[in-house]
This record gives structure tokens, C-alpha cells and sequence, in this order.
């Protein structure tokens, strides 16, 4: 059975939320059980948003997670935050374009990124989420990135025109997200 | 229909909808608003009623007003807002009401917090209102059963004339995760034989809760009574989990039920016979399934997110059947597969040295 | 030849019976709303609303369908009703312990909303029912069983003017205070409770009609003495008169 638990966080806008659900939607495409739970009322006032992501190949217990295989931190406030969240022997995506903590623990991996760097020298605007999407699932292996692209593709066609024409964009971010685990352009 | 992703608060409104509510009255309250906000975006393009109402209390009246037409109407809230509609309950269930409430469960006592919860088990089973009444309580694990309990008690309503609450909690509320909608597949009931539609060419009628001739209140609340028996008897329902020939079972609701029933999967995986008895129906609650289940077992673990509410059902269902050991956190504070699994283990454990020791 | 001239109205239960007090207002507003649904023909199509005091038993009297409402919920319950049948006729009928004190914030909603419904409200300035206690529109120094030495506004508060409040709310069509003090002002009583009906008729808006009646057993009067007061002393705290209405601006 393989399943996968993941906190993604960063501050308003960066689209930690709209990670997970993307994240949830693959998972359904790929017919796997899901769940996604955010951080709701007054927690999500303070500008900091998270959301718990659980992928399963069974039904999944419970849509919180107290300890995550992952972590995917957009900001510094972020990684201090989860950082205690991880399993002994997990990995946290950490947004190295916005955080300069140094890492605490020893048990688990720290994959950083500049996100922020990358994605912007690749296409204007851009997504460090998907792009962190990108690098998770090249991670794991718990999804395929043809069918987060297949989703997004998807699911382009049910918003606005304005949204819409961001696709490729998306598209360019979430692949590029990939290659930089695959071609290990950081080290992991 | 294939499933979609679909957030817990989102799925219960689109399934009122689908379930053919017309009206929706209702005051915003974390964890729940998303399903005012649903219905005021959807409601009003279908041509139904959506009022933001001035408090709980005028929510629940509007209901009772739809209600009296026969006409399908719901309201939703949370903890605190479900407290000041019981007054409500009471009438509704007196004058013999149809109506749907969504209860959201959070954290309390008083204001107490917005993290998930189940302390308001009581008020939705024994609760608040006064007088003998029974709401018909159902109570979803998952968003699945979360919609299809929706569909449920929109149909129980209309179909006992009574008030019907679907009693969920915050991780329900919030969470996504995949789901069907299926069409609403009950055959509802005519209501013109007692809705209040104008006295043309027939007798006025009247839906009041005020009876003060002598004897008349008794007979009445006697008759309503029969009435719940009826759905006691076609109406109860539970999930049985691997309970044919476990030694230690399991109670819990809602979400409680989903945790457990991945603590049961992973005791049996190492060799412990452990079940779970999930009921669906609070109310009517399943005594008579529990009290058999009971007889076989060696132990009850009953888990929830309180002090212990369904805890007293659950003992007097049992009724020294087997002994009742309680597991529960309170305030918000949740319960994990592993946790339950460790009492599990604890639990199971002196199951055999009372075994060895003759006690049973 | 004989002529009929009174009749009994239909949208009354032929052995109906009124079970008030004597002199008391409720019986002489109760047969004006009789009166009005059967003149604009809508007893087949009327939904009544009950409240709680002296003012619940509708069933008892009306041949009409009723629904029954809890402590100043009447106007809740009755847009409910009206919102899921447009087509009906909806009243609330209530007194100012259920619309003006309990029920105040239900009453200020509903015009604000500007249901289609109307609302008559009895005022005999105290919660005549349970006994006779201080209402919010109580007048100061007034004796009731909660104020035995008369109502002091530096420890209990003002009296609350429901009509003059509710004319504030833009949804309100129409809304006046009457008085049933003598037949020329039941006259103008009807013609206020026609006017609020057929601001819902016409879609106008919510109407509210506040009607001064007599509570000669807890105001410890003779019912003659009781009128009189009414017009002697009620009315300067509440005067008579119409605070809003549309539905004459909508004729033209």
C-alpha cells in the first residue's frame, strides 16, 4: 500500500491551498482515495496558510496529519513552523528564495529550492507552488506528472479565459519542478 | 457518475440541494459558513429562497414557517448557534414540523473554539429544548455519507413530519475528498393531506405547539411517541466493521468512526480480534444491535471527541453485557489511528489476563 | 323586507366564541382582520401566524389556517411561509410583550427585508397573559405587577415606540398606531389594517399596524374607564397616527 501524507504552507497568495486541492485532483484522476484539510477560521487570518494532504491507495483514516512524510514550505515562517511536523526520516521542500533558517534536525532530508529565483528567471508570472508540486511528485513518485498536467489541463477549461491562458505557464513550472529533483540540480 | 473532490460543507449544501430544498435560512458561524455561502451562490439562479437570517433563532423559525407549508427548508450552524434553535426543536417536534438542520460541530464549552469537536452530542440527542421530543440525529463519517445522509434527512423530515439534524463536525465540514452524487433517490410523501395552504373548500387547519385542553397534550406527546418507535423500528441503521467475532469492539461516531476503523484494520493485521459498531442513526440509536454485539464481546471501547456523551447510550445499550472502558479528548483536541491503536493493544491485553484470572 | 346589515364574517368559526376579558381590544381587532379577508375574498388563501400572550389562540377563532410561533418569532415563521407560497395571504398577529420586547429584533429584521406580510400588533402596554407585567412599551410611572411602585425609567428603562422604529426601516410599505377607542376610531383602525394589507397585496412591502387596546383586568380599570385611558393618557406617550406610507404614492 502506498500512501503519503503532506503539509503545504507559505503565506497568503502563494497558493499553498490551491497545492493541495491540485494535489487531491491528481489523486483522483489516478483513482487513489484522497483528503484535503486546511487551516480554517481565525488561524487563516494571520496571513499563514496550510493545508494537510493525504494520498492513499486505501481509505485514509484521517484528513489531519499530526507527523507528514512531507512538508512543502514556501516561507521561512513555514519551515519554523512544520519543521517539528516531519516523520523521522521524511523530507521538507523548503523555498530557499524566502527562508534562511538553518536546518535543526538530522532525521530528515531538506530539499531546498529557490523557488522563488527559478521560477521567475523561467516564465512571468509564475508558480512556485506547482513548481514545488513539480519537485514533490518527482520526489515520491506517488503520482504521475503527466496526470497533474493532464489535471491542470483539465481544469483550465473550467475557469475564466484570463486564468486559462496561464496554462502553459503552469505547465512549464510544474516540469521544471520536476527536472530539478531529476536532473538533481539541488542537492537532496 | 464518477467521483469528484468536493469539500465536506460544499457536498452537504449541493446534496440539500439536489435533495430539493427550497429555502435556506441560516447565520454565518466558523466551521460551516461555506455552506451559506453555497447556497447563497446557488439558491437564488434556481429561483429558491436563500435569507441570511438576524440570528440562529430567526433561522429556525423561518424553517418552521417553510416547514408548516411543507415545503422542504434547512438551516445550518455550529455549537454555539445550534444552542439557541433548541426552543425550536421542541415546537417543531410538538407541532410535528418537518425541517433539516445541519449541525457542524466545534470546539466547547461557551464560545469554545472552531477546532472539530463532538461535545454537542447531547445537545443534538438529549438536549436544550424542553418537553418530551426526540430530533432524528444522523451522523456521517465521511463526506460520501455525509451527502447520501443529507439526501436521508431530507426524505425522514417530510416523511415523519420531524425535525431531522445531521450532526458533523469540523474535520467533516472543512476537509475534501472524493465523492459521488448520486440523484436523490427517495420517494417523498404527498404533503397536501396536512400542509398549510389556505382554507379552500376544507376545514382551517392549524400546526401549533400549544395544547391546553386536559389530557390533550398527553395524548398528543403519547401518539408522537409511537411515532418515534415507527422509526426506531424502520429507520435504525449502523456500520458493522468486523464485528462477527471481535472480543473487543469499538463505538464511535462520525469522523471518530473513520479513525477507528483504521485502528481495527491494523489490530487485525496483528492478529487482534477487534470491531467497530459505528451508528449512523444517534437517533434512533441501534441498543438492541449494540446490546447483541455486546453479548459476544469481551470489552466496549467507546472513543469520541468529548467527555463522554455517547458514552451514556452506549452503556445503557450494553447494559452489563460486557464492561464499557471510554477513550475521548475533548476542547479540539483530535484522535489519531495510532492513539486509538495503543488503547487497542492496552485494552486487549488484560481481555486475556481477565480471561486467564476467570473474569469476565 | 328585512336587510341584513351585520353579519358574521366567514373568516370566523361560526361557534368561535371569543374567551377575552371584558373590554378587552383583542375581540374588536380580531373581527376588523375577519372582516378585511372577507371583503378582499382571501380566507382560501390565508396563512395566520400566531404569537405567544393573549394573542395565541388564532385557531380558536379564525377560520383560517394557522401556524403557530414562539416568543416573538411570529415574523420569522411567517416569512418562512411567505417566502416558500408568494401567492398566500401571511399575517402575524402578536402583542408588544411578543413583537415589541421579545421579538423587537425579529420585527426590525423583517421590515427591513421588507417582507411582503403584515404585522398587527395589540399594544396594552404590558404582558397581560402572565399576569400583567412591565412590557418594553410600559409607560413610565406606570403600575404593573414587576413595577409596583410604577415604571421608573431611571431603573427599568423607557417605553419603546415599536411603530415610530419600524416606520424607519426601508422595507416597511406602511405602518401606523391606532387606536380602538370608540367606533369612529375603529373605523380608522380597519382602514390602517386595510392599508397595511394591501401593501402586501400589491407587493409594496411589509406593513405594521400597532393597535392601543385596553387591558382592563391588569390595568385594574372598569372597561369604560380602561378606553378612556387609552385616549387620556396612552396616547400622549403613543400617539395615534400614521408614520409611513407608500401605497398612496403607488396609486398615483
Amino acid at each position: 500500500m502506498a500512501d503519503m501524507s503532506v503539509i503545504i504552507s507559505g503565506f497568503g497568495g502563494q497558493g499553498a491551498l490551491f497545492a493541495g486541492i491540485l494535489l487531491c485532483h491528481t489523486a483522483v484522476f489516478e483513482g487513489k482515495y484522497t483528503t484535503w484539510f486546511p487551516a480554517y477560521g481565525a488561524e487563516m487570518r494571520g496571513g499563514a496558510v496550510n493545508c494537510a494532504v493525504n494520498i492513499s491507495d486505501d481509505e485514509v483514516p484521517s484528513p489531519i496529519i499530526d507527523e507528514a512524510d512531507a512538508v512543502i514550505a514556501l516561507n521561512e515562517a513555514s519551515q519554523a513552523k512544520f519543521e517539528n511536523r516531519v516523520k523521522s526520516g521524511g523530507f521538507m521542500i523548503v523555498n530557499s528564495s524566502l527562508s534562511r533558517l538553518k536546518p535543526k534536525r538530522t532525521d530528515i532530508k531538506y530539499i531546498n529550492i529557490p523557488l522563488n529565483e527559478l521560477a521567475h528567471k523561467l516564465t512571468q508570472p509564475a508558480f512556485v507552488n506547482v513548481m514545488a508540486l513539480g519537485a514533490f511528485i518527482e520526489k515520491t513518485g506517488i503520482l504521475k506528472l503527466e496526470s497533474i498536467k493532464e489535471v491542470m489541463t483539465e481544469m483550465a477549461k473550467t475557469v475564466s479565459a484570463k486564468k486559462a491562458a496561464l496554462l502553459p505557464n503552469n505547465i512549464e513550472c510544474v516540469e521544471f519542478g520536476a527536472n530539478i529533483i531529476k536532473n538533481q540540480l539541488v542537492t537532496v | 457518475m464518477a467521483k469528484v473532490l468536493v469539500k465536506g460543507n460544499e457536498a452537504i449544501a449541493k446534496a440539500a440541494i439536489k435533495a430539493g430544498c427550497q429555502c435556506y435560512f441560516g447565520y454565518p458561524i466558523t466551521p460551516q459558513s461555506e455552506i451559506g455561502e453555497y447556497m447563497g451562490r446557488h439558491l437564488p439562479e434556481l429561483g429558491r429562497t436563500f435569507i441570511t437570517a438576524e440570528s440562529e433563532l430567526a433561522s429556525i423559525n423561518m424553517v418552521i414557517g417553510a416547514g408548516t407549508t411543507g415545503t422542504k427548508a434547512m438551516t445550518s450552524s455550529s455549537s454555539c448557534g445550534i444552542a439557541l434553535m433548541q426552543e425550536a426543536f421542541s415546537a417543531m417536534c410538538c407541532a410535528e414540523v418537518p425541517g433539516v438542520i445541519i449541525s457542524v460541530m466545534r470546539g466547547g464549552p461557551g464560545l469554545g473554539n472552531i477546532a472539530p469537536a463532538q461535545a454537542d452530542y447531547f445537545q443534538a440527542l438529549k438536549g436544550g429544548g424542553n418537553g418530551d421530543y426526540k430530533l432524528i440525529v444522523l451522523s456521517p463519517s465521511n463526506v460520501q455519507e455525509a451527502i447520501d445522509l443529507t439526501y436521508r434527512a431530507f426524505h425522514l423530515a417530510i416523511k415523519y413530519r420531524n425535525p431531522v439534524m445531521l450532526l458533523a463536525d469540523g474535520i467533516l465540514g472543512q476537509m475534501m475528498e472524493p465523492a459521488e452524487f448520486k440523484e436523490y433517490p427517495y420517494n417523498d410523501p404527498d404533503v397536501s393531506e396536512w400542509a398549510l395552504s389556505g382554507a379552500d373548500n376544507r376545514p382551517a387547519r392549524n400546526i401549533v405547539s400549544l395544547h391546553m385542553p386536559e389530557g390533550a397534550l398527553e395524548e398528543l406527546t403519547n401518539r408522537i411517541f409511537e411515532k418515534y418507535e415507527l422509526i426506531a423500528k424502520n429507520e435504525t441503521t449502523y456500520e458493522d466493521y468486523m464485528l462477527s467475532d471481535a472480543k473487543l469492539v469499538l463505538t464511535a461516531f462520525g469522523t471518530v468512526g473513520r479513525v477507528a476503523r483504521a485502528a481495527v484494520k491494523r489490530a487485525r493485521e496483528n492478529g487482534m480480534k477487534v470491531g467497530l459498531f459505528r451508528p449512523v442513526t444517534l437517533s434512533p440509536f441501534p441498543d438492541r444491535d449494540l446490546h447483541e454485539a455486546a453479548k459476544k464481546a469481551d470489552m466496549i471501547l467507546d472513543l469520541e471527541l468529548n467527555k463522554g456523551q455517547m458514552l451514556l447510550d452506549v452503556r445503557s445499550a450494553v447494559f452489563g453485557a460486557c464492561p464499557v472502558e471510554f477513550y475521548g479528548r475533548t476542547g479540539g483536541g483530535l484522535l489519531t489511528p495510532d492513539m486509538i491503536y495503543s488503547k487497542i493493544e492496552e485494552l486487549y491485553k488484560t481481555l486475556d489476563s481477565k480471561k486467564e484470572a476467570g473474569v469476565r | 323586507m328585512e336587510t341584513l346589515v351585520y353579519k358574521r364574517p366567514e373568516s370566523l368559526l361560526k361557534d368561535g366564541h371569543f374567551t377575552f376579558c371584558p373590554g378587552c381590544g383583542h375581540g374588536v381587532v380580531l373581527r376588523i382582520i375577519a372582516e378585511l379577508i372577507d371583503e378582499y375574498n382571501l380566507q382560501k388563501d390565508t396563512i395566520a401566524i400566531s404569537s405567544v400572550g393573549c394573542s395565541i389562540f388564532l385557531e380558536k377563532f379564525f377560520n383560517l389556517d394557522v401556524a403557530g410561533a414562539s416568543h416573538g418569532r411570529s415574523p420569522c415563521v411567517a416569512t418562512g411561509v411567505k417566502r416558500c407560497k408568494p401567492d398566500k395571504f401571511v399575517f402575524t398577529y402578536q402583542g408588544d410583550g411578543d413583537a415589541a420586547t421579545i421579538g423587537f429584533n425579529e420585527t426590525i429584521h423583517t421590515a427591513c427585508r421588507g417582507e411582503h406580510l403584515t404585522t398587527i400588533m395589540i399594544n396594552n402596554t404590558n404582558f397581560g397573559m402572565t399576569g400583567g407585567q412591565a412590557s418594553a412599551t410600559t409607560l413610565a410611572g406606570q403600575v404593573t405587577t414587576t413595577t409596583p411602585a410604577g415604571r421608573n425609567p431611571e431603573l427599568t428603562g423607557y417605553p419603546l415606540h415599536a411603530a415610530e422604529i419600524v416606520a424607519k426601516c426601508d422595507g416597511t410599505a406602511y405602518c401606523a398606531r391606532v387606536a380602538i377607542t370608540d367606533t369612529k376610531n375603529i373605523r380608522k383602525a380597519k382602514e390602517a389594517i386595510r392599508k397595511a394589507f394591501e401593501a402586501q397585496i400589491k407587493g409594496l412591502g411589509y406593513g405594521f399596524v400597532e393597535v392601543l387596546a385596553a387591558c382592563p383586568t391588569n390595568w385594574h380599570m372598569p372597561p369604560v374607564e380602561a378606553v378612556k385611558h387609552i385616549g387620556n393618557v396612552i396616547e400622549t406617550v403613543h400617539p395615534v397616527g400614521v408614520f409611513k406610507d407608500i401605497t398612496a404614492k403607488e396609486q398615483l
